[in-house]
C-alpha cells in the first residue's frame, strides 16, 4: 500500500510517474518488453510486433476520438498514406528507415489536415462519414494511381535497412517497433501534461468555451488530425517494413473500425486505454484460434463448430466490454490499483 | 476614464430585439452592474462584447479602441476580456488544476513539438504556470483542497469559484460574470462577494457583472446600469437607481403604490 505521498516541488507533483513503486513496475515491464523476443516462438514474435503496430495507430486515433472528440473512420487510410510513402521511398531512394518513417508519418499527418478540414463545421456521426469519404477515396487513389502505387498489385519493398544493417527478420523488426510504441506512447502523455493537450481535451467536453478561452478550435483541430495521422502513418510505415507488400487491401475499412473498436475497447481519452485495447483487439482472435486447437484433441469436430464462431465470440466480447465496463479496459486497471492502494488495510 | 464603451448598440434575432440602442459605460477599476427582469437582453449583451453575437448596429469599444466583429472570440480573450457563464461552463472531466491552467493558455506559446519532448520550454513553462496558479489564484479562492478533484464531482457553488479561478488565469483587464451566485446559498454569496471585491481591489481588474440578487449588487456595485426589454433605462450609482421611478416600474410593473393597493382590495372584496 501507499501512505502519503508528499511532494517538495511542482516539478515532481507534476510527473508522470510520481512514486517509487511505480517506477518500479516500469522497469519491469520494460525489462519484460526486452527479454520477451529472446524466450518466445516465432508466432509469439510476430503477434508482438502486430501488438506494437497496434498500439502506435491506436494511440494515434485515441488522440483524435478520445481526446478531442472527433470521430474518423479514416485511419485505415492514413496508414495506407504512410505505408505507400515508405514503399515508394525504399523502392526510389536508398533512405534509411528512420527517416522513410519520418516521411511517412508526415506525408500521413499532410492528407489528415486536408481530411481534418471539414471538421470545423461538422461533428460527430456527420464527420465519421466524411472520414469514410475521405477513406474510400484514398483506397481508390492506392488502387488507380498505377505509376506510384502499383495499382491492385501494389508494390514489395526491401527490407528496412540503417548503417548498412537491415532488418529482415521479425526477431529484428521487433526493436525497431517496440521501442518506437514505447516513445511515440510516452511523446502522447507528454502532449496531455502542456497546454496543448489541455485545449484537446477542452475541445471535445466544451467547444464553446473553448473557444472563450482563446483556443483557436480550427487550428487545434487540424493540430490533432495531423498528429493523429502522423502516428498512423509511422504505423503504417511498420506496416510495410513487417509484411514487405502493400496493397489496396491491406488497409480495408474494417481495419478503421478495428482501431475505433480498440480505443472504444481500451477507453476513450485514456492513453494506457489505447494500449490495452490494442492488445486485447489483436490478441483475442488468436487466442479464440488457440483455445480451438486447444480443443480439437476432445472434440475432434472443434474446428468445424468453432472457427465460423470466432468472429461472434469476438464481437459477443466487445459487446460485453461496453455493457459491462462503459469506461473500458484501463477503467478495470484502475481498479485494480485502487484495490491495492490501501490493501490490505481495507477491501 | 472608461475602460469598456458601449455606443448605440442593436441586435436583433429575426423580429426579436434582443438589444436597441444600448449605451452605457464602464468605468475602471469599478465593479459595474448590469441588472434588469429576465429576458431583458443582459447575456446578449454579454455575448456582444465577448464576441459570439454580432450587433447590428452600434460600436463596442475597449480601452479606447474599437472593438468590430472582426475581432473573434479567442483574440477578445488574448485582449484581456475574461468571462464565466450563467450555467457553469467548465470542462467536466478534467481536474480543478486542469481547468484553472486553461485559463492561462493564451499567454503560453510552446509547440507541438516541444510538447511531444517535455523538454525545455514547454517543460519551463508548464511549470510557471503551476506555480502561478498555485500561489495566485488557488491559494487565493480557497480551492486547495479540491485541486486534484475532476470538476463534475464538485457541488455548485464550488464550480462556481473554479470558473471564476480560471477566469483569472486569463490575467484579464475586464472579468465578466454572468450571475456568479445564482443559486448559492448565504453563506457562498458572502464568499463570492468577498472575492469580487478583493479582485478589484488587489488585482485592479474592472468587474462587469450580471446578477439578480439585489442585496449583493446593492452592496458591492460601484455603478449599475438597468437594462429592461433591450433598452438601458438608467445607469449610476447603486442609491440613485434604487430610487428611480423608471426601474421600479420595470421590476414591479407599475410605480403608483396606491392604485395598486386599491385594486388588490377590490379583488379581495369581490372575492
Amino acid at each position: 500500500m501507499r501512505i502519503g505521498d508528499a511532494k517538495q516541488s511542482y516539478e515532481a507533483d507534476e510527473a508522470i510517474w510520481t512514486s517509487q513503486t511505480q517506477k518500479l513496475w516500469l522497469g519491469f515491464f520494460l525489462l519484460i518488453l526486452l527479454v520477451f523476443p529472446f524466450v518466445v516462438d516465432s508466432y509469439l514474435l510476430y503477434l508482438g510486433c502486430l501488438v506494437g503496430i497496434a498500439v502506435i495507430s491506436t494511440t494515434g486515433l485515441n488522440i483524435l476520438t478520445g481526446f478531442t472528440g472527433l470521430i474518423s473512420l479514416g485511419q485505415a487510410g492514413f496508414m495506407g498514406v504512410g505505408a505507400y510513402t515508405v514503399a515508394w521511398l525504399s523502392i526510389n531512394t536508398a533512405l534509411p528507415f528512420p527517416v522513410t518513417l519520418v516521411l511517412a508519418g508526415l506525408m500521413a499527418a499532410a492528407v489528415g489536415i486536408l481530411v481534418g478540414l471539414p471538421s470545423l463545421r461538422v461533428k460527430g456521426l456527420y464527420l465519421a462519414i466524411a472520414t469514410l469519404a475521405a477513406s474510400v477515396f484514398l483506397h481508390f487513389i492506392f488502387a488507380e494511381w498505377e505509376s506510384v502505387t502499383g495499382g491492385m498489385g501494389g508494390l514489395s519493398l526491401e527490407p528496412a535497412h540503417l548503417f548498412g544493417f537491415t532488418f529482415q527478420s521479425d526477431f529484428s523488426m521487433y526493436f525497431i517497433i517496440v521501442p518506437l510504441a514505447v516513445l511515440m506512447v510516452l511523446a502522447a502523455r507528454n502532449v496531455f501534461r502542456t497546454r496543448i493537450g489541455r485545449a484537446f481535451i477542452a475541445i471535445r467536453d466544451r467547444d464553446i468555451s473553448a473557444e472563450i478561452l482563446g483556443i483557436n478550435l480550427l487550428r487545434y483541430k487540424l493540430m490533432s488530425f495531423a498528429l493523429s495521422s502522423f502516428y498512423a502513418g509511422v504505423a503504417g510505415g511498420l506496416f510495410a517494413y513487417f509484411y514487405r507488400v502493400v496493397t489496396p487491401e491491406s488497409f480495408p475499412l474494417s481495419m478503421s473500425i478495428f482501431y475505433l473498436a480498440a480505443v472504444i475497447v481500451g477507453g476513450m481519452g485514456n492513453l494506457l486505454g489505447g494500449i490495452l485495447g490494442a492488445a486485447f483487439m489483436t490478441l483475442v482472435p488468436e487466442a479464440l484460434k488457440l483455445l480451438t486447437a486447444a480443443l480439437t484433441p476432445f472434440y475432434p469436430n472443434a474446428p468445424v463448430f468453432m472457427s465460423p464462431m470466432l468472429e461472434i465470440i469476438f464481437g459477443a466480447l466487445i459487446v460485453g466490454f461496453l455493457i459491462f465496463e462503459p469506461h473500458g479496459l484501463a477503467e478495470i486497471w484502475h481498479r485494480i490499483r485502487r484495490f491495492f492502494r490501501l490493501w490490505p488495510f481495507k477491501n | 476614464m472608461s475602460i469598456l464603451e458601449i455606443s448605440n448598440l442593436s441586435l436583433s434575432f429575426g423580429g426579436v430585439k434582443a438589444l436597441q440602442d444600448v449605451s452605457f459605460r464602464v468605468p475602471e477599476n469599478t465593479v459595474t452592474t448590469i441588472i434588469g427582469p429576465n429576458g431583458a437582453g443582459k447575456t446578449s449583451l454579454f455575448n456582444c462584447i465577448s464576441g459570439f453575437y454580432k450587433p447590428q448596429q452600434g460600436t463596442i469599444r475597449y480601452q479606447g479602441q474599437p472593438l468590430p466583429g472582426s475581432i473573434k472570440p479567442p483574440k477578445r480573450a488574448a485582449l484581456g476580456l475574461a468571462r464565466t457563464f450563467q450555467n457553469i461552463a467548465l470542462f467536466r472531466g478534467m481536474t480543478v488544476l486542469d481547468n484553472i491552467k486553461l485559463g492561462a493558455h493564451v499567454h503560453m506559446k510552446s509547440g507541438l513539438l516541444s510538447a511531444l519532448a517535455y523538454f525545455g520550454p514547454a517543460r519551463r513553462e508548464e511549470m510557471d504556470v503551476r506555480k502561478e496558479v498555485e500561489e495566485r489564484i488557488i491559494d487565493f479562492l480557497e480551492i486547495d483542497h479540491i485541486r486534484r478533484q475532476p470538476v463534475a464531482s464538485l457541488s455548485y457553488g464550488l464550480q462556481k469559484r473554479v470558473e471564476l479561478a480560471r477566469a483569472l488565469a486569463m490575467q484579464p483587464k475586464v472579468l465578466m460574470l454572468d450571475e456568479p451566485v445564482a443559486g448559492m446559498n448565504r453563506e457562498e454569496k458572502e464568499d463570492m462577494a468577498r472575492f469580487i471585491l478583493d479582485i478589484r481591489e488587489e488585482w485592479g481588474i474592472t468587474v462587469l457583472m450580471v446578477e439578480h440578487d439585489m442585496g449583493m449588487v446593492m452592496d458591492i456595485s460601484d455603478h449599475i446600469a438597468v437594462l429592461n426589454f433591450g433598452q438601458v433605462i438608467t445607469e449610476g450609482l447603486p442609491a440613485d437607481v434604487q430610487n428611480n421611478p423608471e426601474v421600479i416600474k420595470a421590476y414591479l410593473g407599475n410605480s403608483d403604490i396606491d392604485s395598486l393597493r386599491k385594486k388588490l382590495n377590490a379583488e379581495g372584496e369581490a372575492a
